[in-house]
């Protein structure tokens, strides 16, 4: 049953449906995930996750094995997500998270609210390089080495972008108060 | 010291639990495979254009379904106050949504042969993911102006220059055609912005999107599976002439599946949907004390009786009643069980999850010692939660079941092959080798043609692997499949709402639940002319055979497990009785040249069955005669009298066209009469059920 990923992709690059389909049922869930912790919004989450998982029914025919499954299918996340919040005009989505954080605010969650307010805010404000690395290394807590080579930059990039993540966090707080 | 990155790190932490909607799932991953289909398909081969074709129009609804289904829910949720207005909009857009099939079809064709000739490597793939892909093939046929090229820019808006040619219209507006002019204003992109809020926001369990082809639901915005349980159209069996059609033919049911269903929506003061009350499942479900049979080798008895009918004494009830050979336990043989178990997001209820694991552990208790158990759970990926484990260890089952939990969207065609593997690895030549499905409804991932799964699950009933199934919950019960399912798989299918429901079906009935002892259990009834003018079979709608397809070995029919009873009944009008519905022709001459032996019988039975092992059937027959009838109500047999009651309520319930008056206080006073001893309850509560139905409201409330 446990075909390796790897396999799987193989065959499902070579027009092997089952394979694909399993593919995307072990990874749907992940590919949602990582999604979500770049935009906070859910639809969007949905639509970059539906948009990968389509485009795979092409992009599974380059994937030659040399990496891990995960790593490859990861990057191609990373790249849908980066590209739909490039797209999408920085002041809609504002509004739009602003108005997520104000309802949740009304309830018993106003803190967590807060938090998440903050969290999207900044992640907007440092950056495409800066966020992906944020998402990576601290919501999915992976490695600098892991992320790494799925962002295809070297580890120590990714440590030093960590710094820089952290200047610029610090930053921002010192702005608001 | 890295505080402002713990800070982050805390922050993330706090959306841990959002976890994909179900529907949302299930959308990405058939548009995902179509499109998987369609560029190894085009690639590949040019013949199955037809095929592919089908594949594609559902495709685009199902893009086209999602996307306008939340414009509705928001408009709604924004003209509430408009009111009439607002529903004619709805109307109206659901009738276009339907129309557009047609239209999108030849679109289709063309884009299939043009995608035949692109290079496969299409780059802006990933690079939209604001845009549904299956709708952006549908962008991409440009050169065929559509009925409705309007660019609607308050969508481009939303978009926010994705990229896509400003030409193109979203979904929204093609699905809109011709509609009022008014539709579009409410779509600006801050609307929709808040729509989406909303979404996020209110209800962060997320109303499950709308299901392929459903175009004539309209979505509120909270919206809830509600209603959405599915059953075939019944259509009650006609009067039919003796004359016309003297012979009746039809394959038992012994499923029960019908009575939970009906039980349940009672008891939460709901009329049941008329097409889930199946008559003959309601008789079916209680036992009548049917005279045994002796033997293994003629597996059961008819059991006849004719009286008056209770709708109406001029016409006459005649009850056909099988019981098939109960099995010693000790001779039951040895049980290979696969439990395979729905663990999807929805299961997640308490009369689901937590509901199906005490009913498989009662189903342990029934089990012997070497009997063996495996559990696959499907949930997203399938699974093996448990490798075939001897029932004497119950623990390790018990701790599996326990292990248990729900989430993610439901892969029941994967789970299924997979327990068909552990099944067909333990086989048993000589045992019962079965999977067990339960389940809340729709397999909505794999082979996602509910044809494709029944072929595949009749296949391996010749491997000797059967299916049962367990349906669980309401709201999104797919009854249909479930049937289709276990009749295919030579199984059977029971719905379990209460853990009393589950103590009737897993334990007392374990045996008839688990062992066939004849298959394709067909009957044929012959009715004389000369003392029957008009009969009528009342349920087994769903089950009914054609006339040559009983002495065909070949025709399937429903299978009897030991101890399992079966119930017919006819509503039959003798000859020349007042209460015939239908009069005689005037110019043809009633040629009745009957023998006057024949004045004594109503008609002749015939059952074909098949021993589990055999592949030729075998034929029991019985003449129907005057012995067996009774002139008043109150002499018939009890369990005549209780199945006439039972049988009185399904047809109620069902509309009440053959029971004249007949009333739930008739029900009631019919079933009173007949309860006898009622060891478990189950005719009490059956009495209890027709007093729910009187004050039952027609129509679930909807939740707010």
């Amino acid at each position: 049953m446990n075909t390796s990923d790897s396999d799987l992709a193989l065959r499902a690059g070579n027009g092997d449906a089952a394979a694909f389909q399993v593919l995307l049922e072990r990874h749907y869930d992940g590919i949602f995930r990582i999604a979500f912790r770049f935009t906070g919004v859910r639809e969007d989450a949905e639509d970059i996750a539906q948009a990968v998982c389509t485009s795979l029914a092409v992009k599974l025919r380059s994937f030659k094995g040399e990496a891990r499954f995960t790593t490859w299918l990861y990057r191609i996340v990373v790249n849908a997500a980066q590209d739909l919040l490039r797209r999408q005009s920085a002041a809609i989505r504002l509004h739009a998270a602003y108005g997520e954080v104000s309802e949740l605010m009304r309830g018993a969650e106003a803190d967590a609210a807060r938090e998440l307010d903050w969290l999207y805010d900044a992640l907007q404000r440092v950056g495409k390089d800066l966020r992906e690395t944020a998402v990576l290394v601290l919501a999915e807590g992976l490695t600098h080495a892991e992320a790494a080579e799925i962002l295809e930059i070297k580890e120590s990039t990714v440590s030093w972008r960590m710094h820089e993540l952290r200047k610029e966090l610090k930053a921002l707080v010192k702005a608001e108060a | 010291m890295s505080d402002e990155l713990e800070r982050m790190r805390q922050a993330f932490r706090r959306q841990d639990s959002v976890r994909p909607d179900d529907a949302a799932r299930l959308a990405a991953l058939r548009t995902a495979m179509n499109q998987f289909r369609k560029e190894n398909g085009a690639a590949r081969q040019g013949t199955a254009i037809g095929a592919r074709l089908r594949e594609r129009s559902i495709n685009l609804l199902t893009a086209l379904t999602r996307k306008p289904m939340m414009n509705f829910a928001h408009f709604n949720l924004r003209y509430t106050l408009a009111g009439g207005a607002s529903l004619a909009v709805l109307a109206f857009a659901i009738v276009n949504l339907d129309q557009i099939e047609s239209v999108l079809v030849p679109a289709a064709s063309k884009y299939d042969i043009k995608e035949a000739d692109r290079p496969a490597d299409s780059e802006e793939l990933a690079a939209a993911p604001q845009a549904e892909p299956a709708v952006r093939f549908l962008l991409e046929v440009e050169p065929e102006p559509e009925p409705e090229p309007q660019p609607a820019p308050e969508i481009q808006g939303l978009i926010g220059g994705a990229g896509q040619s400003p030409a193109a219209p979203k979904p929204e507006s093609l699905a809109r055609g011709d509609a009022p002019a008014a539709l579009v204003g409410p779509a600006s992109g801050q609307a929709v912005t808040s729509e989406r809020k909303q979404r996020f926001v209110y209800n962060p369990q997320q109303p499950p999107r709308q299901r392929l082809l459903e175009s004539d639901s309209v979505v509120p915005p909270n919206y809830q599976d509600q209603g959405r349980d599915s059953f075939a159209d019944i259509v009650p069996n006609p009067l039919k002439l003796v004359i016309e059609e003297p012979v009746s033919t039809f394959s038992v049911d012994v499923d029960t599946a019908s009575y939970a269903f009906v039980r349940g929506a009672l008891n939460r003061g709901v009329l049941p949907q008329k097409d889930a009350v199946r008559v003959e499942e309601l008789i079916n479900y209680f036992d009548y004390n049917y005279e045994v049979p002796d033997s293994r080798e003629e597996p059961f008895k008819a059991n006849i009786s004719v009286m008056p009918s209770p709708w109406n004494l001029d016409r006459k009830l005649l009850r056909i009643g099988i019981k098939g050979y109960d099995l010693p336990k000790t001779d039951a043989p040895r049980a290979n069980l696969v439990f395979l178990i729905d663990t999807s997001g929805s299961m997640h209820a308490p009369d689901k999850l937590p509901l199906l694991r005490n009913s498989f552990k009662l189903l342990l208790s029934s089990l012997k010692p070497d009997d063996t158990v495996a559990i696959v759970a499907y949930a997203g990926s399938a699974g093996t939660v448990l490798e075939p484990t001897q029932a004497a260890d119950k623990n390790k089952i018990l701790s599996a079941l326990d292990h248990l939990s729900a989430g993610g969207s439901t892969a029941g065609a994967e789970g299924i092959r997979q327990a068909y593997q552990l099944a067909e690895r333990q086989l048993d030549e000589n045992g019962v080798n079965r999977v067990i499905l339960a389940t809340d409804g729709d397999f909505n991932l794999g082979i996602s043609d509910p044809d494709e799964l029944k072929n595949f699950v009749e296949r391996k009933r010749q491997t000797g692997v059967t299916l049962s199934v367990l349906g669980f919950g309401h709201g999104n019960y797919n009854d249909e499949l479930m049937q289709a399912l276990a009749q295919n798989g030579n199984g059977n299918a029971a719905y379990i709402d209460t853990l009393g429901e589950a103590r009737k079906v897993l334990v007392e009935e374990a045996g008839s639940t688990l062992f066939t002892i004849a298959k394709d259990v067909k009957l044929q009834l012959e009715f004389n002319p000369a003392m029957v003018s008009e009969y009528r079979l009342i349920g087994y709608e769903t089950r009914m055979l054609k006339r040559e397809d009983f002495n065909n070995d070949k025709a399937d029919a429903g299978d009897i497990g030991a101890g399992h009873s079966v119930t017919a009944l006819y509503e039959i009008t003798p000859a020349g009785s007042p209460a015939r519905q239908v009069d005689d022709l005037r110019y043809q001459s009633g040629s009745t040249a009957t023998a006057p032996a024949e004045q004594t019988e109503y008609g002749f039975l015939k059952i074909r069955y098949k021993l589990p092992d055999s592949d030729s059937s075998t034929l029991i027959s019985t003449a129907i005669t005057r012995d067996a009838e009774v002139s008043a109500i109150a002499e018939a047999p009890r369990s005549s009298r209780f199945a006439a009651a039972v049988a009185g309520f399904g047809q109620i319930l069902r509309g009440g066209r053959y029971t004249d008056d007949f009333s739930y206080d008739d029900v009631i006073a019919l079933a009173l009469s007949a309860k006898g001893e009622d060891p478990f309850g189950y005719r009490a509560e059956f009495i209890n059920l027709v007093r729910l139905a009187e004050t039952a409201a027609a129509l679930e409330p909807q939740r707010p």
